[in-house]
């Protein structure tokens, strides 16, 4: 039987030691009415050779293709050590460590991450990871709320350049707790927050202004001034980063002149995770340590043993859901803690040094990229403001009709905005990052020459 | 045996050389304002040092493939490699999530496949299977039961009823979607009182959120008179898919009146807990609530080898709750408790529920008649059964945390304790079905073993664990003196 070990020796003398003549009688306490089920449906079970199979022929499907896509999911190569390690039976199938002295791995891994994020994002305070980035953003939202007592409007200041699915997400989880999101609309020229539009709530009660660094647009946004104003507009700070920006741009912990972001949060993807249709990733939350007691999920601290010696323990459960069931910080239960066991040894391999030439070499093929493909008539940037390692390019025709055939020929040419944004019609973002090479970049710009060419004619 | 930090192994000037671009090519039209003055403050190590610092942290960690496990409503049962390497095949690793639906019609077939499985399987309409982890799928259920009532203009339904053994997501899930708990008790059989849950309903309950077997490791025998007194008085039933693992393929949540449930496919369905995620907590609907499922749902297109799959989003589902994850939720996850589900089949499905409550009725069995004391012992147990040490405490002052600490020693994973809270010195025990019969008679040994020592002399308990990397850790100094990060300034060993 697939993976249950019992011979029928062992199963005649189970159930003469439990009193019971069949394992169907253990089952009798159940109305007989709802034990006559049938899975018809469902196929008998299959080999492991015929499944491989399968899904090898199914894996090859969606194989190949030259990904020129963002959007909060990034291509970038991850040493082979990282999933060697992290596949490890005594990770991988190991349980939440709430038997300290039987994890110390597990939870010392999470203290080194931990120390690692806030290096990162220069904050004091790293929890042990969400589920991803948009979630990890709905959960600053309900930790802003708590922590900006003096606010009661349970009001978010939402800039249109965050990526609109995480806006999405983050109103799908807090609607229901009477919190308000207003939208901040972008600058057409730069692609950054419009500060005018920001003016508009000065003076007013307003609980929290979300950062983006980079934005969904690519574009660096003035984070001084605006952690600045939200701070002295008596709104708490949110940062959304990507955590391989963080290698060259200013950490948020120093962001604005006082004492910088009061809360960090980002998609840990492009630290060790593969892109794998999105997902398993995890989400990076940071905070100030005035904010600990409101921080979300779980958190590893270290402390002695009876011996006087180091080890680590999850600590501060008393926020969380299963010590005060209905006045928990949040719901969350679980973390990502393999995500994070890849991240920790990604960012081991890597160092501060292997980071920072990942981060500017994703920047420089990027504007080389940007470079190549506005020489083409027609196509140009839409925004001034400095990029990180993604750009909005308006292309001469229809965006979706191009990506599909630009993906016919096995170049994913970036992600259209029509949908996402009024006026950017026939626009795409595109992101070039280490793992592409010169020649790519040209195999791009050539068939993307090609089909504005052939759409030409064909108008 | 500790391990040092990898902070410590760090030396000016090391590196994994071969890992990362060589060089940093020069960013200078970023302002400096933008810029970081100062490089972050990660270790400096070669791969081998590396390779060994985490290799060795893991040798530190107790998990299914080196010890027996039996955490009560964890379901830590065995990780078949198959599923891991079979999600891992490059054509699924590397395609990124926003890629062009025909460039990911492979990955779509196993998801709509697995959706139509967990449907047949537990007996509902449709499954979604986007929400990231049991209490996001939490959230997904109750968020639906709220939109179901809104959408039918009876908004002032604000009551989630919630058993008082329940998982502390349950009454955390209904606070987060805006509605008030009400506790309703258990009986001296371990079952909802029916009689309180009467009382309770009124015309302001959204619902009921249900484990069954329920925490306590008993089927809730009044289940249909339950869902009868829910949806009599117009309020939702949701079901806790934790301990799904007890009557898969066996007994099927739609057919006890559940519209909602979630199922933990970390594990049910056998994806790697690994040290605390990823989960993976897919929701299905009855009827009721088919129209606010989350979004992206899996949809097909044809039949048969001409069938194409698509994404499924607010244009096809209008009433959705949206959208929960940035992209698909955890599809790698999903990808293994696919080809577990096809190992399996129909028939091995229903043979974890009849192995796994075999083999906890045989554990249930052995230790009671070692003279351990059941909670529950009129009753059959589950998938899962309840000790309870609370003799044991008043005899020889020790504790169910002292018992579990010393069956450390012995290389066994302790038993969930002290969950749930109304059990007194609480042992919640989940053998699971791929454990052999000798691997619970050597538990039973220990436990017997253990009994003995206590007897003998209980400072042998107190001062357990001996034979692990440290011994018992000071929680209350770590909660008091905050230290949640290695300053890495004074650890720099050159």
């Amino acid at each position: 039987m697939p993976f249950i070990p019992h011979t029928e020796d062992d199963i005649q003398s189970m159930l003469a030691t439990i009193g019971v003549d069949t394992i169907d009688d253990l089952f009798d306490e159940i109305d007989p009415s709802l034990r006559d089920v049938s899975l018809d449906t469902i196929p008998a079970r299959a080999s492991e050779q015929a499944v491989t199979r399968l899904m090898g022929e199914r894996a090859a499907r969606d194989a190949g293709g030259l990904c020129f896509i963002g959007a909060g999911a990034y291509e970038h190569h991850i040493p082979a050590a990282v999933w060697e390690l992290t596949t490890r039976g005594e990770f991988y199938s190991a349980y939440t460590p709430y038997q300290p002295e039987a994890s110390q791995g597990t939870l010392q891994v999470v203290y080194e991450y931990q120390t690692m994020m806030t290096g990162l994002t220069g904050m004091d305070v790293a929890n042990a990871s969400l589920y991803d980035g948009a979630s990890a953003l709905a959960e600053a939202v309900l930790m802003a709320v708590r922590a900006n007592r003096k606010s009661k409007a349970s009001r978010i200041l939402m800039p249109a350049s965050v990526h609109p699915f995480y806006r999405q997400v983050a109103h799908n989880i807090c609607a229901n707790q009477g919190i308000t999101f207003e939208a901040i609309d972008y600058d057409r020229t730069t692609g950054r927050i419009d500060t005018h539009a920001l003016e508009r709530w000065a003076g007013e009660d307003v609980t929290a202004l979300v950062i983006p660094q980079p934005n969904f647009f690519g574009v660096l946004e003035e984070v001084d001034t605006l952690t600045d104003w939200a701070q002295s507009n008596g709104a708490l700070a949110i940062g959304v980063v990507n955590p391989l920006s963080l290698a060259v741009l200013k950490e948020p912990g120093r962001w604005g002149t006082g004492e910088g972001a009061d809360i960090v949060v980002g998609e840990g993807q492009p630290l060790g995770a593969p892109l794998a249709s999105g997902g398993p990733y995890f989400g990076i939350l940071c905070c100030r340590k005035k904010h600990v007691r409101q921080m979300p999920g779980r958190v590893v601290g270290r402390t002695q043993d009876m011996d006087g010696r180091n080890g680590y323990v999850l600590t501060l459960q008393p926020r969380e859901q299963h010590i005060r069931r209905s006045k928990a910080t949040s719901n969350i239960c679980t973390n990502q803690g393999l995500l994070v066991t890849a991240a920790t040894i990604h960012m081991s391999l890597l160092g501060a040094q292997g980071l920072e030439n990942t981060a500017a070499t994703c920047i420089a093929n990027t504007r080389s990229l940007v470079a190549k493909l506005t020489e083409i008539d027609g196509v140009e940037s839409v925004f001034d403001g400095t990029a990180f390692h993604e750009t909005v390019l308006r292309l001469p025709a229809d965006a979706g009709a191009v990506l599909n055939i630009l993906a016919e020929r096995g170049v994913f040419g970036g992600l259209a905005l029509a949908d996402f944004y009024d006026g950017l019609d026939n626009t795409v973002l595109v992101c070039a990052t280490e793992t592409k090479t010169e020649a790519d970049l040209d195999i791009y710009a050539q068939a993307l020459r090609a089909v504005l060419a052939e759409q030409a004619e064909a108008a | 045996m500790t391990e040092k930090l990898i902070f410590e192994y760090s030396r000016p000037g090391r590196r994994a050389l071969a890992q990362a671009p060589a060089e940093a090519p020069a960013i200078d039209d970023i302002p400096a304002a933008l810029r970081r003055e100062s490089p972050v403050g990660l270790p400096q190590a070669s791969e081998m040092d590396v390779v060994r610092h985490y290799t060795r942290l893991s040798q530190l960690n107790f998990s299914i493939d080196t010890h027996f496990y039996p955490l009560g409503s964890c379901t830590m049962k065995h990780n078949p490699r198959a599923c891991n390497t079979l999600a891992s095949l490059p054509g699924f690793l590397n395609r990124h999530p926003l890629a062009p639906t025909s460039h990911g019609q492979g990955l779509l077939a196993c998801l709509y496949e697995l959706q139509e499985m967990l449907t047949a399987v537990t007996g509902m309409e449709a499954v979604s299977l986007t929400p990231m982890a049991g209490a996001q799928g939490e959230f997904t259920g109750v968020a639906m039961i709220k939109a179901y009532h809104e959408s039918r203009g009876d908004s002032a339904r604000d009551e989630i009823l919630v058993p008082d053994a329940a998982h502390g997501t349950n009454p955390a899930t209904a606070v987060m979607c805006g509605c008030k708990v009400v506790e309703i008790p258990t009986d001296a059989d371990g079952d909802v009182d029916t009689a309180a849950l009467r009382d309770a309903v009124s015309e302001r309950t959204a619902g009921i959120m249900l484990t069954n077997p329920s925490t306590l490791g008993v089927f809730e025998q009044d289940i249909l008179e339950i869902a009868e007194i829910v949806h009599g008085a117009g309020g939702l039933l949701y079901y806790d898919g934790a301990n799904l693992n007890a009557i898969l393929g066996k007994v099927r949540p739609g057919d006890m009146g559940f519209d909602v449930i979630h199922m933990n496919l970390h594990k049910t369905f056998s994806t790697p807990h690994g040290g605390g995620g990823p989960g993976s907590g897919a929701v299905g609907v009855g009827k009721r609530l088919r129209d606010f499922m989350p979004i992206p749902v899996v949809g097909r297109d044809g039949e048969g080898d001409g069938a194409t799959y698509r994404w499924l989003t607010e244009k096809d589902i209008p009433h959705t709750i949206g959208r929960l994850s940035a992209f698909m939720g955890n599809s790698g996850v999903l990808l293994r408790a696919y080809v577990y589900a096809r190992l399996l089949g129909a028939e091995g499905m229903t043979r974890v529920a009849e192995f796994a409550t075999l083999n906890s009725n045989y554990l249930m069995t052995r230790l009671r008649e070692a003279g351990f004391d059941l909670a529950f012992p009129d009753r059959r147990a589950s998938h899962e059964f309840i000790v309870t040490l609370k003799r044991q405490k008043q005899q020889l002052d020790v504790s169910a945390t002292d018992v579990a600490k010393r069956l450390l020693d012995y290389g066994f994973h302790a038993p969930t304790i002290y969950f749930p809270l109304l059990v007194p010195e609480c042992f919640l025990i989940e053998p699971t079905e791929s454990e052999s019969k000798e691997t619970l008679d050597a538990f039973v040994d220990a436990m017997i073993a253990i009994w003995d020592e206590a007897k003998a002399d209980a400072t042998t308990l107190k001062n357990a664990p001996v034979n692990l990397p440290v011994r018992r850790l000071d929680e209350v100094a770590a909660a008091k003196n905050l230290d949640l990060k290695h300053d890495s300034a004074t650890a720099i060993g050159a």
